[in-house]
């Protein structure tokens, strides 16, 4: 249960913090592209919360403490180098993760050899954009590194071990590592020097300790549902 | 794998010949999306799906789909169950439906190098040829398309945008 709310919480709402760009994205294709990104990761959360237990009573009607995910996913989206550096930071945890999922044995192999294909899609987006933003004019250069550096505090979190989950969390922090830095060094970006976590966020929102802004987040999130209880399309 | 009874083959025929929901040139069956049918009873059956994409929203048109042939074809109880395992690749879809896709103006998947490491984007080892003139001179506009499945290319020869239907 925990390891489930765990990967499936990551997954809402990230999906839900990339759905936010819907009809404010720099330009049509990557409207398009950061919707059909949120689609996967919203597959991905619904067959998970479905194996927790009803997947809109999860997703609706828990309250915040209640949820799992990593503070990193709740991080309002900021400009667009911000929310490709925390897709750059998710899609290289969740990639190297799910592959290890996927050849295991645990309930959530067949979900992960699935998914990992098109989270390598994710990693693949949010690579080019960080060349392209990081190696690009002085403006996108530097609020590429304003990305890289806001958000770095939020990465060490990712590799507390979540009870259930079946993980060389090690080899999962050097396979993150090595690819997160090499990808920032192509792209003229500088790898953040500091702490990738402070003591106030080791591992908070697996035990479902959130960061201010995420209130906000769910209360959007929640408040169609809430309001018309029972309500479908 | 358990051999088909007659009715069985037939079914899946019945089954697999409902169109894609977003793609209505291409069948279930060339699609590579229906994964078995499975008689438990007389006038119950279990028909076996895998999604595409996780979170492919045309599986519950599939779904409801089938049913609705199945139900005209006399078969009262119809229950359409997901399966993950093994995970859906574009070289399930058929000979037949890659023709066709092109024919559609979808520039079809190419098939997996099997030396690419698993899991990962394929390698552009063959161009993606330009469903409209022909050129094998393309260039990727965007990673992502209308759809999760694809990605949307321009032709450099004769300059159209089109959709690639991405490899998985």
């Amino acid at each position: 249960m925990t390891a489930t709310l765990a990967l499936g919480d990551d997954a809402l709402v990230l999906s839900h913090r990339l759905g936010e760009w819907a009809g404010h994205a720099p330009v049509l294709e990557e409207e398009v592209a950061l919707a059909n990104i949120a689609l996967d990761l919203l597959g991905q959360a619904r067959l998970l919360l479905s194996m927790a237990g009803d997947e809109d009573e999860l997703a609706y009607l828990r309250e915040e403490r209640a949820f799992r995910n990593v503070q990193l996913v709740e991080q309002p989206n900021g400009d667009f180098a911000h929310t490709i550096t925390r897709q750059l930071y998710f899609s290289a945890y969740q990639r190297p993760l799910y592959e290890q999922l996927a050849s295991g044995g645990s309930a959530f192999a067949g979900l992960a050899a699935k998914a990992v294909k098109e989270v390598a899609y994710h990693q693949d987006h949010a690579e080019h954009w960080t060349l392209r933003l990081g190696d690009g004019t002085d403006e996108s250069h530097d609020r590429m590194q304003r990305g890289v550096d806001a958000l770095w505090r939020f990465t060490g979190e990712l590799f507390e071990p979540v009870e259930g989950l079946e993980i060389d969390w090690r080899s999962l922090r050097s396979d993150w590592l090595e690819s997160v830095s090499a990808v920032l060094d192509r792209a003229t970006l500088t790898l953040p020097a500091g702490p990738q976590s402070g003591a106030w966020t080791a591992g908070a929102g697996r035990q479902g300790i959130h960061t201010e802004p995420f209130g906000r987040m769910i209360a959007e999130m929640q408040h169609l549902h809430r309001s018309h209880p029972g309500a479908s399309w | 794998m358990v051999t088909e009874t007659l009715l069985e083959e037939e079914l899946h025929r019945l089954a697999g010949s409902v169109p894609d929901p977003e793609l209505p040139v291409l069948t279930l069956d060339e699609l590579g999306v229906l994964r078995g049918v499975d008689v438990l009873a007389p006038g119950k059956v279990t028909v076996r799906l895998t999604p595409t994409y996780t979170g492919c929203p045309a599986i519950e048109a599939m779904s409801a789909d089938i049913e609705r042939v199945l139900h005209d074809h006399g078969i009262p109880e119809v229950s359409v169950v997901k399966v993950l395992s093994p995970a859906w690749s574009t070289d399930d879809i058929s000979a037949e439906g890659r023709r066709k896709l092109a024919e559609f103006g979808i520039a079809p998947p190419r098939p997996h190098d099997v030396t690419a490491p698993a899991g990962g984007p394929v390698p552009l080892t063959l161009s993606v040829r330009c469903p409209h003139c022909g050129s094998t001179d393309t260039e990727l506009l965007s990673r992502f398309s209308s759809t999760a499945c694809k990605a949307l290319r321009r032709c450099v020869t004769c300059r159209e945008p089109f959709d690639h239907f991405k490899e998985l």
